[in-house]
């Protein structure tokens, strides 16, 4: 139903309109058990064997709240630096849909748990904060699957299938202020939140944060304003936005489609919009404008949070290094470029050089082959880059291995190639592929002296003191050994053969 | 004049899935008008300068460990659901089709 929208192209939408923007991320936390009950918060489990009489609202069953999620939640507000309430509530949000079991989510409303924070984020070399509004604690939803109908979608459907597993899972919502004078780099700057904000969230341990399996999940809220102006248009809300690619291109698509309307005339409907990934635009949800009441209220089921300064200031004490900090520590340790640096980042590869760095492997070895090849292996099978089947210490191995002459930068990339392709690690698939490089001085010179006698021009003008005629002869002798030969070495007996010093 | 009606206790009982009695409409009716005629008292003597109170007793920070405890299995979960399709609770229509 397309409304299809009509777009104006992303350039000409900026030299016309500012974009403000406003990010809600909900996060689940990886506590054991549920929010208010005992039930399990696994991924994945046989639907409805996850739930018990509190979760599943049943009749005189009481919620009481998990110690380790209100613990976390202090952490992330911590790490937000936020300011931790002395004392607040959970609340009541009333609304009648099958996702709850209760017709409410215990939620909070005006006493959120953290207030007033931010988060600075890196773009393009500047450096732009963020201010976090408020982070709160809430319980998660069922999921629900719509039988009948054409598309599996909630409208046209005969009914619908719960499982309430996920009901109950804690759940942390964290909201930016509105962020105005991104410019053009709102899409970037968007998704460079969002980047950071789950760093933050891996840090302290608090959350898996796997978009693709909802654990952690995004809300865009985009408006447009006439350049020049200072009154901030109508927004719209986009949620779905499952990866961080899509919150990159939910803001584009939005501000396209906005920018569209506004220049036509029209006027921006306050709505719900949803992101649909295969074409990276956004289509009308429920209006706003008709949202209902959710009649919150103070939840009496439960009791007020008053969390002591003097733990606060304990878990304060022992907040990991933050992720921001640790990659500027890690940028002087590996001596790397800001550039280089924004696109280990960028490609989710910090971790996992520094893991093969720890492994042994010198710094610069362990972004080659993470940045080099197995990105590029990565990208070609759309595989995020940690979830390739090789582990950092088998890259350690391989730089290890080159390192010692035992291969060299080609047969390295057959081993990780035969890694990847699950025949071993690397000391096995040089084993079972023969991958060692020639070391045999004999069987060396051997080969030497064919690529000598078949390339007799060639190695006339290196006698004739063109040194940079060599090169044709090393190649010679690599493809003659398949590339088993140590290429350095060739090059020092061909040069001794023909009598040149350098 | 009564603030709660037999026809609200109805609507109120087929909310919650309770099969009521013509009798026990009436029953339930007249009781928890009583109850609210009770609550109603508060406004009363609630004062401006007498702050809303949300819990009767003055506790906070009742938590408890993350701990797993027993769930149900999914028979006993589903045991009490109206209709059951793939082991999931089975749910009336939501929303109509899209204007």
């Amino acid at each position: 139903m397309a409304d299809t929208a009509t777009l104006m192209p992303y350039d000409e939408a900026l030299e016309r309109f500012e974009p403000v923007l406003g990010l809600e991320t909900h996060v689940e936390l990886g506590t054991e058990s549920k929010m208010f009950c005992g039930c399990p918060t696994t991924f994945g489990a046989p639907p409805n064997t996850h739930v018990c009489p509190v979760c599943l609202a049943l009749p005189g069953s009481l919620p009481v709240a998990n110690e380790k999620a209100i613990e976390s939640t202090i952490r992330i507000g911590l790490a937000l630096n936020c300011t931790i309430a002395s004392w607040c509530r959970f609340a009541r949000k009333n609304y009648f849909y099958p996702d709850m079991p209760k017709n409410y989510q215990i939620s909070q409303y005006d006493e959120p748990l953290c207030t007033d924070g931010y988060l600075d984020v890196e773009v393009d070399g500047r450096t732009i904060r963020v201010e976090i509004e408020r982070v709160h604690l809430e319980e998660d939803t069922g999921k629900s699957t719509h039988v009948g109908g054409a598309t599996g979608r909630i409208h046209g459907a005969d009914y619908s299938i719960v499982d309430y597993n996920r009901a109950g899972i804690p759940l942390v919502e964290i909201v930016t202020k509105p962020i105005a004078g991104t410019d053009r780099l709102a899409p970037e700057v968007a998704r460079a939140y969002v980047t950071e904000l789950r760093e933050v969230m891996r840090s302290l341990g608090v959350s898996d944060v796997r978009m693709e399996q909802g654990s952690m999940r995004c809300d865009v809220n985009v408006s447009l304003m006439p350049r020049g102006s200072s009154e901030w248009g109508t927004r719209t809300e986009t949620k779905n936005v499952n990866s961080l690619r899509s919150v990159e291109r939910a803001v584009r698509g939005e501000i396209e489609r906005q920018a569209a309307i506004l220049a036509d005339g029209g006027r921006i409907i306050q709505e719900t919009r949803h992101f649909h990934e295969d074409t990276g635009q956004t289509t009308s949800g429920r209006s706003k404008e008709e949202a209902q009441d959710y009649r919150y209220f103070p939840e009496p089921d439960l009791l007020p949070i008053a969390p002591d300064p003097e733990w606060v200031e304990t878990l304060r004490a022992a907040l990991p290094e933050l992720p921001s900090v640790r990659r500027k520590r890690l940028q002087r340790e590996w001596g790397v470029s800001d550039l280089d640096m924004e696109a280990m980042h960028n490609a989710d590869a910090i971790d996992l050089v520094e893991a093969t760095v720890s492994a042994g492997a010198p710094p610069a070895d362990a972004r080659k082959w993470w940045m080099g090849e197995l990105a590029r292996r990565a990208n070609e099978s759309a595989t995020p880059l940690a979830d390739l089947p090789i582990t950092p210490e088998q890259v350690a191995r391989v730089t290890a291995l080159v390192a010692s002459g035992a291969l060299n930068d080609k047969l390295a990339r057959q081993v990780l190639e035969g890694v990847l392709a699950g025949e071993g690690g690397p000391d096995e698939v040089v084993e079972r592929r023969g991958l060692r490089i020639v070391n045999d001085e004999g069987e060396l010179a051997a080969l030497i002296d064919q690529v000598l006698a078949d390339n007799a021009d060639a190695a006339e003008k290196v006698r004739g003191g063109k040194i940079a005629a060599v090169g044709a002869l090393v190649g010679g002798v690599m493809k003659a050994s398949r590339g088993k030969a140590d290429a350095g070495r060739a090059r020092e007996l061909i040069l001794q053969k023909l009598g040149v010093e350098e | 004049m009564s603030a709660i009606t037999r026809d609200e206790v109805a609507h109120l009982a087929r909310l919650s899935r309770l099969a009521l009695a013509d009798d026990e409409l009436d029953h339930f009716a007249a009781q928890l008008d009583q109850i609210v005629g009770a609550v109603a008292r508060v406004s009363e003597v609630a004062a401006d300068d007498i702050p809303p109170s949300s819990h009767a007793l003055p506790l906070t920070n009742v938590f408890r460990p993350d701990e797993l405890r027993p769930s149900l299995t999914p028979q006993e979960a589903l045991s009490g659901a109206p209709a059951v399709e793939e082991d999931r609770f089975r749910v009336p229509r939501i929303l109509g089709e899209e204007a």
